[in-house]
């Protein structure tokens, strides 16, 4: 049913584009620790691919090499059909990879507004003696800047938080603002670190609501990683599941689920 | 009105006008500590830097001569051609801003994570370093700086306050030209805080740095952004202690009336520093004004240090700084 250049249509009728990004034989490692192992996977352009597997997988460590927080020591990372050199994580983001973080970076001095602002500020091209008046094309840019920002917190229901600063706001609500901050660079990839980690059972259910309305809406190419399998399992198209930094599992919810593999990693099996 | 209180008033404006130029010198310890978290203890050398450099380059002073001399056995120390005020100041800018990329590429760069007492230990390293470059550039004499700013009393206030209590204030219309430029200072360093795109970087990479990589904005370029900013502040401070009291090497030493400045207004807050360096200038000459002759006199030394522990006592985040909560 993969198509290497076509994509695939999922179960309730999207299409799926070809590859965005392609994780070649990366091996990263922190002095002897080996944090990820010659893994290979790729992202296809509009769909919800998820990354699973229990604590100290390397999950996260993935999601900081697609970001580029870390520099693997092997293996190659392919973006749009192009072979990245190593880049800085301000680079990463410049090229259209957006990103959350589990333990949430926001802004905490700022209100929700300057939040998402911020997430416009590489589109701001004007010339700094411009931007400082605001006159022709800082103000033309500002106002559309604003559009998309005041477009992205409607679209994630925060408009009643829009003035509030952050510090203030209790750990769903962070955690959406994140996102919304992620979506108004409107990234051609968008990378959620556990978005539902430490969330109760409503917020789950909300986040879960806004991620596909999101990748729905905006067809933005999402990439998340979570350890709770039930909530995974119904939100992505295909799965990655990894264990000790190795790959044991790739395919749809269904196969990952059959795989015997990601049974044992997950109930506990001794390993050898 | 009784005398008192006319002369009271006097030293409360002067007051004011030295409070604007500890402010000016805590404004540039603000901007750095809010960006990276850094006590910039070289902030005070910055301006006698920038203030020699001003000088030499109005002067046509020949750069390093002293070593230059030493080994060719030249006797060259001076180009022969003076360099008009304004153009003099635009070429310390230059200056200021490559001594600003130097420290980040060279030091700062390499420190980054460190603790801060690691990152505030480079800083004195850098306060003598600088100090030390600024002496074989330009030599240890004392300099005067005109730059062409008026100076002596304000005849007008002088007039109006005579006609008006019968005794003429004595303001310093130097004074007067270093608040509104503090102001206009300021006021700039707010409109590009908040309207740029740099300045809203600015401000996103004071609050936290993931987040600001995740949104595409570049540290090292911050940084050095930053800290040419604040060697911009210390050029500012150091023309006006400058052009008052002579470019010397003890105008290194404002720095630390910064401090107790910084600990009243809080060091993470522009307002604060301002609001902090008027209460000192005001409190000290009021202060010595009031209870001076009581006290032996010279209460401007130890005042300001006094008001500042005072603070770290009741409210050791200063007025305008963040509340430090810690959960358990």
């Amino acid at each position: 049913m993969l198509d290497a250049t076509e994509g695939y249509t999922t179960a309730d009728g999207r299409k799926i584009g070809g590859v965005v990004m392609e994780m070649k034989n990366i091996t990263l490692r922190f002095g002897g620790v080996v944090a990820i192992k010659d893994i290979s996977f790729d992202i296809r352009e509009g769909e919800i691919r998820a990354i699973i597997g229990p604590n100290g997988a390397g999950k996260s460590s993935m999601l900081n090499v697609i970001s580029g927080f870390y520099i693997p020591q092997e293996g190659e990372v392919w973006f749009r059909g192009e072979k990245r050199p190593p880049v800085k994580p301000y680079e990463v983001a410049r090229q259209g990879i957006a990103r959350t973080f589990q333990n949430i970076a926001l802004f905490e001095g700022m209100t929700v507004l300057d939040n998402v602002m911020t997430g416009r500020l590489t589109q701001m091209k004007a010339p700094i003696w411009a931007q400082a008046f605001w006159k022709g094309q800082a103000e033309r840019e500002e106002v559309e800047n604003r559009e998309i920002a005041e477009k992205v917190i409607d679209f994630l229901e925060i408009q009643h938080i829009r003035k509030t600063p952050v510090s203030r706001l209790p750990y769903g609500l962070k955690k959406r603002v994140e996102l919304a901050r992620a979506l108004a660079a409107e990234p051609k990839l968008l990378l959620l670190d556990e978005p539902m980690a430490g969330m109760n059972v409503e917020e789950k259910e909300d986040m879960s609501r806004f991620i596909l309305d999101v990748n729905d809406e905006f067809g933005t190419t999402i990439a998340l990683i979570e350890h709770d399998m039930g909530v995974v399992m119904d939100l992505s198209d295909r799965v990655v599941v990894m264990d000790y930094g190795k790959k044991i599992g790739d395919g749809t919810p269904d196969e990952v689920r059959n795989n015997q593999e990601v049974i044992d990693a997950y109930l506990g099996v001794a390993h050898d | 009105m009784p005398d008192q209180l006319i002369y009271a008033m006097e030293v409360t404006l002067n007051g004011l006008m030295a409070g604007v130029l500890y402010a000016l010198v805590a404004l540039g310890f603000v901007l750095i500590f809010k960006a990276s978290g850094i006590f910039n203890y070289a902030q005070g050398v910055m301006a006698l830097f920038a203030a020699m450099t001003l000088v030499g380059i109005m002067n046509g002073q020949v750069p390093f001569s002293h070593l230059i001399n030493a080994i060719f056995g030249t006797h060259i120390h001076y180009f022969g051609w003076q360099v008009p005020a304004l153009l003099a100041i635009l070429l310390t800018v230059v200056v200021m801003v490559i001594l600003a990329w130097m420290v980040q590429q060279f030091i700062m760069r390499h420190l980054v994570g460190q603790e801060p007492i690691i990152l505030f230990m480079a800083t004195i390293g850098l306060a003598y370093l600088l100090e030390g470059v600024a002496d074989l550039m330009w030599g240890s004499e004392i300099k005067t700086l005109d730059v062409g700013l008026p100076q002596g009393i304000n005849l007008w206030i002088d007039e109006t306050t005579y006609g008006i209590f019968g005794y003429g204030f004595f303001i310093d219309n130097l004074d007067i030209v270093a608040t509104i430029i503090a102001a206009l200072l300021v006021a700039g360093l707010v409109a590009f805080a908040q309207f740029t795109k740099q300045g809203r970087a600015m401000r996103a990479v004071a609050d936290d740095h993931q987040a600001a990589l995740s949104v595409g904005i570049s540290l090292n370029f911050i940084w050095v952004l930053v800290w040419s900013v604040a060697g911009f502040v210390a050029l500012v401070a150091g023309i006006m202690w400058g052009t008052k009291s002579g470019v010397q090497f003890s105008l290194s030493l404002i720095a630390l009336k910064a401090l107790p400045v910084l600990m009243l207004g809080g060091f993470t807050s522009i307002p604060g520093a301002i609001v902090g360096g008027l209460i000192i200038g005001v409190g000290e000459k009021l202060f010595e004004f009031a209870l001076g002759p009581a006290l032996g006199g010279a209460t401007e030394n130890w005042f300001a240090y006094v008001l500042a522990l005072i603070f770290l006592v009741f409210r050791p985040q200063g007025l305008f700084g963040e509340k430090i909560i810690e959960r358990v």
